[in-house]
């Protein structure tokens, strides 16, 4: 099948997780190879889902840990867990 | 070579001999079971109230709730996906008192709806991590995550983030896997068309020519 710009955008998620069928994902990929438009979209998502996974975004609060191993310690030390 | 699999299983053995330990009467081993997911929960309280106080709030309300019904957990789910699921309900309590929740999900139903067209840039073929040293590209990416609808931001979080599988994502927010890559698409292709125009021209005063292509209709 031959697939149009927009095809392929709505595909873009599950060709990155590896999830299309192998038949999509030829007819995919055989898009991608002459349009640069669809390419770009699929390299700048990429990068996107790459640089979100990345521990820097969003870091956690100074002492965040401290904290609340300290809150731990004050309910551990009087509070057992409750009975199932 | 320990295969990721393996290494689950070995992760899974020890955290089901802490949690017989603490249940035992072991009870600061605890903070061992739970050191590992920290950041997984502050991230995951973050995903719900978008604010930084509260999201520290909201995770230790969800630890500490872990700890009190930790016999209640069944070992035929991981230890992660419960804890995820148990600062879920806990955020979203949090937003019930606030009031928040019903202003929310009119945002979403709107944000199911319409037409995604990403960004379309040629420019953008390497991956920029190194532009992560920089604050105000960090900033720009919390603050598009932070725009994302509700039920989009859940997904992009506890997927593209925390790095769950899909099927993790959809237990722990009690949704099926259909609507997890639904939302996980458009969260992204949202997040694509924010933030590529504008790291674009984050980076438009580094690089010299050449690098950035411009389409002649764009």
């Amino acid at each position: 099948m031959v697939l149009n710009c927009r095809h392929v955008w709505d595909r873009i998620s599950d060709y990155i997780e590896g999830t299309l069928d192998p038949q999509v994902r030829a007819d995919v990929e055989r898009h991608l190879a002459h349009c640069e438009i669809c390419s770009a979209v699929l390299d700048s998502t990429r990068n996107v889902i790459i640089l979100m996974a990345d521990d820097r975004v969003f870091e956690l609060p100074v002492d965040y840990s401290k904290r609340l191993h300290a809150r731990l310690d004050l309910v551990l030390a009087s509070e057992s867990p409750e009975p199932a | 070579m320990t295969t990721p699999q393996a290494a689950a299983g070995m992760r899974q053995e020890r955290e089901a001999a802490l949690i017989t330990a603490i249940l035992a009467g072991e009870r600061e081993k605890f903070h061992d079971l739970i050191r590992p997911y920290e950041r997984q929960v502050y991230l995951t309280a973050l995903s719900l109230v978008k604010n930084e106080t509260e999201a520290e709030d909201v995770a230790q309300e969800a630890i500490l709730r872990a700890y009190r019904k930790l016999a209640s957990f069944r070992g035929d789910a991981k230890f992660s996906t419960w804890l995820i699921a148990i600062t879920l309900n806990e955020a979203r309590s949090k937003l019930r008192q606030e009031k928040r929740a019903s202003l929310d999900s009119l945002d979403n139903h709107d944000a199911e709806e319409g037409d995604y067209t990403p960004a379309v840039l040629t420019d953008w073929r390497e991956i920029p991590s190194e532009a992560l040293e920089r604050e105000e590209i960090r900033a720009l990416m919390r603050q598009a995550v932070a725009d994302l609808p509700d039920a989009f931001r859940e997904v992009v979080i506890l997927r593209d983030m925390e790095e769950l599988s899909v099927n993790e994502t959809a237990e722990a927010l009690g949704i099926s896997i259909s609507l997890v890559k639904v939302r996980l698409h458009r969260a992204r292709l949202l997040l694509q068309k924010r933030l590529a125009p504008l790291l674009r021209i984050e980076w438009k005063g580094k690089a010299k020519s050449g690098m950035l292509r411009r389409l002649p209709w764009f």
